[in-house]
């Protein structure tokens, strides 16, 4: 393996890398251990563009926020299911240990979707639509997919890896991070059966009652 | 282990997990033809879907040429493995480790003797037993002495 780099935005629009040489012949340039580095630290942000986000600490801090469409179309905000845990797993219709996980997320949709819980699928499939839509039909998806971008890529630290999967709190926090296939069905389950335990805050309902306090305080609104 | 033969030119898939090895100079008289083997090499534990991987979501290998200065003839894929990985029902093919891709060059005979760049494009997607890479599409270069 190479030396440990930081995590880097990977354009999933295959960007054509060039022929960069390589100094040894057989080692060196790979991309792994990349995200799963512990020295990596968080850059400040430079003028006019935000910090990289490292999926390597991001457990406690809030998800990145993203819109994006559905397969009906409908433009999804991320902020809309403030309130709920979220299983937020991104995918690829090309990517085998995807497809392992997708029966589980299947039935923790079908499980915990009257607990306030969802589960959100976005993939990164480069053909977009034309790709996903017959492989949603194909594994029968009960849950809402969605069309991932280089912006949510970068919002994510790059997505070096598929599958990568957040279990996201009520409050709109990262639990826990998932490069890989790293646990099972039950474990998932168990963590989410824990997230979904956990107390109901003000602040899980926040965003929703600070959109209604904005409209009340508008000047429209009085 | 370190290359480094006169005229060699080192090549690599980008960042990737798949190395490619430098080539050698590929000599070719003007309306004759040559074979050129791209020697690819990847990191253990991956591996990336043959040419065929029989499921038509998986992205299969795929190595293309430009038009000029030689004209390619049918890229010779190695022999695919059939792996069984811990997230397939079935096996899958795949190759791993070393592997070698053919190409028969011809040289037209209208070919401007001298030195020339024939450059392609490797297309490819990387998954070992519990994550997949996103696809990459590389550039390779030979260098030609056309004689």
């Amino acid at each position: 393996m190479g030396a440990e780099l930081p995590v880097s935005k990977i354009s999933w629009s295959v960007g054509v890398a060039g022929a960069v040489a390589c100094a040894l012949f057989w080692t060196g340039c790979s991309d792994i251990g990349a995200k799963k580095s512990a020295e990596v630290q968080e850059k400040p942000a430079a003028a006019g563009k935000p910090a990289q986000f490292n999926l390597d600490a991001a457990v406690g801090k809030s998800a990145p926020a993203f819109s994006l469409k559905d397969a009906d179309g409908q433009t999804v905000h991320f902020a809309d299911y403030r309130g709920k845990v979220v299983l937020l797993d991104f995918w690829a219709t090309w990517c085998g240990p995807c497809k392992v996980e997708i029966p589980w997320f299947m039935d923790f949709e079908k499980e915990f979707k009257d607990r306030g819980f969802a589960v959100l699928g976005v993939s990164m499939d480069e053909d977009g639509w034309k790709a996903i839509k017959p492989y949603m039909q194909n594994m029968k998806m009960n849950y809402r997919v969605l069309l991932g971008d280089d912006d949510v890529s970068t919002a994510y630290g790059g997505l070096d890896s598929l599958p990568t999967t957040l279990l996201i709190d009520r409050q709109g926090r990262i639990a826990s991070v998932h490069v890989g296939i790293t646990m099972g069905k039950k474990e998932f389950e168990d963590a989410i059966s824990k997230l979904l335990s956990e107390p109901v805050t003000n602040a899980s309902v926040t965003g929703h009652l600070d959109g209604s306090l904005a409209r009340l305080r508008s000047p429209n609104g009085r | 282990m370190t290359v480094a033969s006169p005229g060699l030119e080192a090549q690599t898939a980008g960042s990737g997990v798949l190395t490619i090895a430098p080539s050698s100079q590929l000599s070719i008289e003007r309306g004759g033809s040559a074979e050129y083997t791209l020697k690819a090499q990847l990191a253990p534990g991956f591996h990336v879907n043959s040419n065929m991987p029989g499921d038509d979501y998986l992205i299969p290998i795929k190595l293309t040429w430009n038009k000029e200065p030689l004209e390619a003839g049918p890229v010779m894929y190695p022999k695919a493995q059939m792996e069984k990985l811990s997230f397939s029902t079935n096996p899958i093919s795949v190759y791993t480790g070393t592997f070698e891709i053919g190409t028969r060059f011809k040289a037209p005979a209208s070919a401007t003797p001298g030195m020339a760049f024939m450059n392609g494009k490797l297309r490819y997607q990387a998954c070992n037993n519990k994550e997949c890479l996103p696809p990459r599409t590389v550039d390779v270069r030979v260098t030609l002495n056309i004689r």
